[in-house]
């Protein structure tokens, strides 16, 4: 273990440069919530993930966001366990009927000031999954939605431009 | 004479390929649930149609596959769950789908219907929805036990599904599984769908097997035309199934040591997963390699750069494999967690047909690349890892070694590119095909019929993880609460998979 940590040490760090945040995100928000958000939470996020339907293929870019390559936590922002911890419910997927009151369930236990940022493209409208007798449609169907970061599934550094647009000061 | 073929003697043969289909009468159809029973034949898949069911067996001795089909008589079928445990949470879908009802079935509650769609039994004859009695979870009695309900949404990022555990002080005495929670409705709205619309909702089965999904699919579809595919697509098809099974075992090995709070271990893997994508993405324009596999062939060549940055990581993945093991095997306290723990019995993996690493760490050494290989997996050798422990240690050992296997496999797909044609044409014909893929977590079945336009009639996929959730229940037994998380992720069951 010892030769690995080593060697981890050695190199330069792997971590990339931060994107700039999304330009078309920073509209969505619009001034008020992002001043909001930073007089607020300062730089500071933390982040409750709900899948409420999705195949599981946002969830694993949503991971991706951890690693040594974007260390997400260099900017504040960070997973908890709990809704009760969280400014932001990032929620993913089309959300099914059989998840519809557990995602309204996490959304009340979650304390104001809240955001939802609705992520993939099944979020924003249900994309393939639209029209099923088993799906309620896009995030804001159920919950109030302030942001959408779309793609099947978004690239971490899509992510990453989202929720820097979030915390960003204009 | 082979089990399978005597069952299937002489019964009403229906056209279907690769592997036979028939109608079984009554006496056959209890025939089969006693060869399931006995532990002859290995149930493979069960599904539903609007006036039939179907039961997809494997022969393991003679490593043979067919299907037989029971006609419903007044919505009614012999239950095969009365006879054969493995079946019941299938059967129980295909009730709350089809309306069909299961005579003699032990367990008749909804599974994947929680009373939430507005509708009942929304693939067969759709009913208004009537009120569901709340869920009965079985009964526990016993002195000192308390239950801890856990989820739909869980505490990390994870998909969403109800754990009832019964525990006496730190130890488990009973885990329920609810899930169904994810449930999309996906083969209802395959139902109808063109192919290449029906292919984009098969990637998305389960986000981490999307490639596994989409060739199955696409087998499925070329099986039901007799239709070919060219050699070169057959090779970038079998390259990206491998680059998903390496991505996802060092994402797997990463998390489940994560959980045993042995966070170097993710770190170190997590960026060999992310290096996996990101070859990906050169070399196939997408992390996952979504939408790529399309029936036919596959949607674009692999790109020029993007091989050499593929070729690239295959070899520096090979040079980091050695120390990841090592550092798995010399830390004495991260095996305290993992060995001896979550132990699943070796004849319950045989008796569940259970697939992936869970079965070949528990002594079941089913791989569908060799079992029922494929080109251009007829062509190479490769080794497929068993191990008998069973417990978190084997299933963390198996994945290691099959990123070797794996690695192996692309050095050699990679050099050996035959040159040609990325798609076939197809034609637009009726016709009824099945698939067994072997991806990251294990056997992928697809069963599909088309219409004569080329549309889908019906299409059928069955996950791996329908197999494994059951296990999971007994592999908890007797561990404490606080090593479920790790007992899970070495199962790494699909809930959207499961769900569909």
């Amino acid at each position: 273990m010892r030769k690995l940590i080593l060697e981890s040490l050695l190199p330069w760090a792997i971590t990339e440069r931060a994107p700039k945040a999304d330009k078309r995100a920073l509209r969505e928000l619009g001034d008020a919530v992002y001043k909001a958000a930073r007089r607020r939470l300062g730089h500071s996020l933390a982040i409750r993930q709900v899948d409420a339907g999705s195949c599981n293929g946002c969830e694993l870019e949503i991971h991706a966001l951890n690693n040594a390559f974007h260390d997400l936590e260099r900017f504040g922002i960070h997973f908890v366990a709990s809704p009760r911890h969280a400014d932001v419910l990032l929620v993913t997927g089309p959300v099914t009927k059989n998840m519809k009151e557990a995602l309204q369930r996490t959304y009340a236990a979650t304390p104001d000031p809240k955001w939802v940022v609705a992520v993939g493209d099944c979020a924003f409208d249900g994309h393939v999954f639209a029209g099923s007798y088993a799906v309620e449609g896009g995030v804001d169907a159920v919950v109030p939605v302030d942001l959408h970061i779309r793609g099947c599934p978004p690239t971490p550094i899509t992510l990453l431009k989202g929720l820097l647009a979030l915390l960003q000061a204009n | 004479m082979t089990t399978l073929a005597t069952l299937m003697e002489k019964l009403e043969p229906v056209a279907h390929t690769p592997w036979p289909r028939a109608v079984a009468d009554a006496e056959r159809w209890h025939a089969a649930a006693e060869a399931l029973a006995a532990g002859e034949l290995t149930l493979l898949a069960y599904w539903g149609e609007a006036h039939t069911v179907h039961l997809a067996m494997l022969d393991e001795a003679a490593n043979e596959i067919g299907i037989v089909s029971r006609e419903c008589v007044d919505g009614h079928f012999p239950s095969i769950a009365a006879r054969h445990p493995p079946a019941q949470r299938l059967e129980r879908a295909i009730c709350d789908l089809f309306g069909h009802v299961a005579d003699g079935a032990l367990d008749t509650r909804p599974w994947l219907d929680h009373g939430k769609w507005g509708l009942r039994h929304p693939l067969g004859t759709a009913g208004p929805s009537t009120p569901m009695p709340r869920y009965a979870f079985l009964p526990v009695e016993g002195q000192a036990l308390h239950q801890i309900p856990v989820g739909p949404v869980h505490a990390g990022i994870i998909e969403p599904g109800h754990f009832r555990f019964t525990a006496s002080g730190e130890t488990v005495v009973r885990l329920e599984e609810r899930l169904g929670y994810v449930h999309k409705g996906i083969e209802g709205s395959m139902t109808g769908a063109r192919a290449d619309r029906a292919a984009r909702l098969a990637a998305r089965v389960s986000g981490d097997s999307t490639v596994a999904y989409s060739i199955a699919f696409a087998q499925a579809i070329e099986n039901a035309l007799g239709a070919g595919v060219p050699e070169r697509a057959r090779s970038l098809r079998a390259i990206m199934l491998e680059l998903e099974r390496v991505a996802n075992h060092f994402g797997d090995i990463g998390a489940i040591c994560n959980d045993a709070a042995f966070a170097i271990m993710l770190t170190h893997c997590g960026v060999m997963r992310e290096r996996a994508l990101r070859a990906a993405d050169a070399a196939f324009g997408h992390r996952l390699m979504m939408d790529r596999v399309i029936p036919g062939g596959i949607a674009d060549d692999i790109a020029f750069l993007g091989r050499r940055k593929l070729s690239a990581f295959v070899r520096h993945a090979r040079r980091r494999l050695p120390s990841l093991l090592s550092l798995y095997d010399e830390t004495a306290s991260l095996q305290d967690r993992t060995v001896s723990t979550g132990i699943v019995r070796s004849d319950l993996v045989r008796q569940f047909g259970t697939g992936g690493y869970v079965g070949r760490a528990s002594g079941r050494g089913f791989d569908a690349r060799r079992n029922f290989p494929f080109a251009p997996y007829n062509r190479h050798s490769f080794e497929v890892p068993v191990l008998t422990g069973g417990d978190v240690d084997a299933r963390v050992r198996i994945r290691f070694a099959e990123i070797a296997q794996s690695l192996e496999l692309l050095t050699v797909l990679l050099d050996d590119l035959p040159k040609g044609l990325l798609q076939a044409s197809l034609p637009q014909a009726a016709g009824e095909g099945a698939a067994l893929v072997e991806g990251f977590r294990g056997d992928v079945f697809v069963w599909a019929r088309l219409d004569a336009d080329g549309s889908v009639a019906r299409c059928h996929l069955r996950d791996p993880s329908w197999f494994q959730w059951p296990l999971l229940e007994a592999a908890i037994e007797n561990n404490i609460v606080a090593d479920f998380p790790l007992c899970n992720k070495s199962f790494n069951c699909s809930y959207s998979g499961h769900d569909l």
